[in-house]
């Protein structure tokens, strides 16, 4: 690990203006990626700015019926609060599918929105990597791929985001809530948040440098029923093939988001009036102009496939 | 950069490089070595320990982050003369083999109790608007972030069954 110096930010605003004012600075918050990539020197930030500490750890109610879930509440504590237990299961079930029970008392929301790609060759320096390398060039095309994105993806990088809860916070319309370095604060709605991988697979999301997350705000809860579908190589302690998020409402209609297979969480809005006809009507939009390799074509059927078991049990 | 932690109870001023893990800290500086490294990647739990009571992989977390807090680890929850309960049942039920991960399981096992206690839901709780059960199936899932190479899983979840039926 590179060294690097480190401070207590002592409000949001602040940690904002800190990191503006220290050139390759970090935040740092639970620390479960970071610090796991910072060992590897995938990341080698000169300064840190712990964000613990500055009051980012509350869930509280919103004026039109919503929550506002601070930055730093952490996983384990999201997904056991009551609120998000009946009203926004989805987002509950989506935590729970993710790492262990250790790393979620630590993983915040700000940090799991921001971990990074579990690309192999994100993680092996010795080989060639748009992402941790601008311009160097993309060893998964043509190498290893299947965990790799399906849809989305560009000459340059088909990586995926492996966020479970991103998934579950796209199909809830959540949105992030920041604050600048000139201490405006703004939303960006989660459709937006993630960014395609294009010619620049390093810039992974909207927020501008030294931009802090606040807080995650969930809209009105919208009822229905909410199910998180994982499909991984063991049971448990691993990252999704694919994941389906799906809120169903008892005429049919309803909600879907796709992890695994993209960028970012993957959601054709458009695909969803065909719910009620089925899987296979909703993939034939919701994947459209998908660009599978060889090795990860399977994601295709397994992500069709999974819907229906989803649909299934929303009925059932 | 100082940083004052309280590690099973004793207080500790250290003179520690950013860069030290709390893993690190507890092992190098204050050669308290029941804490096990295995993978130093978050992936395998032989670093738990808790901190203000709550489990945490103590090998991605840095040392500097912990001012003030309370850690808890393997040393201080017994003694070879007085075992801590959950201890004693691991040793009852053969709940390791080499016991390269057993600190880490023991620490992680009495806070998964805690969870359950406090009801936190798991991956496998079927209602999300109850209590999570007692069940194996809880536990098992529940202690998936300690990986042991000599496979006594099912020993192990024998052992926290045991100490979990005697609190119920
Ligand atoms: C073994 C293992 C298994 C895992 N399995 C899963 C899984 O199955 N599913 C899953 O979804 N995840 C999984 N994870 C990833 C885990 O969810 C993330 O590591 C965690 O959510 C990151 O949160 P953190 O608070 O620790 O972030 P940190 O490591 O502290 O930060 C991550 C990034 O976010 C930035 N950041 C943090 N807070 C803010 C803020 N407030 N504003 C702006 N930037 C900020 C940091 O600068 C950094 O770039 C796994 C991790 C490990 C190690
Ligand atoms: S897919 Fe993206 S992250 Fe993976 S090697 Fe290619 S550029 Fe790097
Ligand atoms: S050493 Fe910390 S999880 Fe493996
Ligand atoms: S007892 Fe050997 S690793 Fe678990």
């Amino acid at each position: 690990m590179r060294s690097f110096s480190y401070e207590r930010a002592a409000s949001p605003a602040q940690a904002a203006e800190a990191a503006i004012h220290n050139p390759g600075a970090k935040f740092i918050a639970g620390g479960t990626n970071l610090l796991d990539l910072m060992k590897l020197q995938i990341e080698a930030p000169p300064h840190l700015i712990d964000v613990n500490g500055l009051g980012l750890d509350e869930i509280t109610p919103t004026e039109d019926g919503g929550l506002r879930v601070g930055a730093l509440v952490s996983n384990t504590r999201l997904a056991a609060d009551m609120r998000i237990r009946c009203d926004y299961a989805l987002l509950a079930r989506a935590l729970l599918s993710g790492a262990s029970g250790q790393l979620r008392n630590k993983a915040t929301t700000a940090g799991n929105l921001l971990q990074r790609t579990r690309c192999p060759y994100f993680y092996d320096t010795a080989q060639p990597c748009n992402k941790r390398q601008p311009g160097s060039g993309c060893s998964a095309i043509g190498g290893v791929s299947r965990q790799l994105g399906v849809i989305g993806t560009s000459e340059a990088c088909i990586a995926t985001h492996p966020s479970d809860m991103a998934v579950a916070l796209r199909v809830l319309d959540a949105e992030v809530e920041t604050v600048r370095a000139d201490g405006t604060c703004r939303r960006i709605a989660m459709a937006d948040f993630h960014l395609l991988p294009g010619d620049t697979p390093h810039i992974e999301t909207m927020l501008e440098p030294g931009e802090l997350i606040t807080a995650v705000v969930l809209p009105h809860p919208v009822g229905g029923r909410h199910i998180y579908r994982k499909v991984r190589d063991r049971a448990s302690y691993a990252f999704a093939l694919v994941s389906i998020g799906a809120i169903v409402q008892p005429d049919g209609s309803g909600r879907v988001a796709v992890g695994g297979v993209a960028h970012k969480p993957w959601r054709v809005e458009a695909a969803e009036s065909e719910l009620p006809r089925g899987a296979q009507s909703v993939c034939e939009r919701l994947l459209a102009g998908a660009r599978p390799t060889r090795d990860n074509a399977f994601k295709i059927t397994l992500v069709e496939r999974t819907l229906r078991a989803v649909l299934n049990e929303a009925r059932g | 950069m100082k940083v004052r932690l309280v590690v099973n109870g004793t207080p500790h001023e250290l003179n520690l490089d950013t860069r030290t893990s709390l893993l690190d800290a507890l092992r190098e500086h204050l050669h308290l070595t029941g804490t096990k490294k295995g993978c130093d990647h978050g992936q395998c739990g032989a670093c738990t320990v808790l901190v203000d009571g709550v489990r945490i992989n103590s090998c991605l977390t840095l040392a500097v982050m912990h001012e003030g807090d309370r850690v808890t680890t393997i040393e201080g929850l017994g003694t070879p003369e007085r075992l801590h309960p959950m201890q004693a049942a691991f040793v009852r039920h053969d709940g390791y083999q080499c016991g390269y991960c057993t600190p880490g399981q023991i620490c992680s096992a009495i806070a998964v109790l805690d969870e359950i206690n406090e009801g936190i839901p798991s991956h496998v709780t079927e209602r999300l608007d109850g209590a999570p059960e007692l069940s194996a199936d809880e536990l098992r899932e529940r202690m998936t972030g300690n990986v042991c190479r000599c496979g006594a899983y099912s020993n192990i979840v024998d052992a926290i069954s045991e100490i979990a039926g005697s609190r119920a």
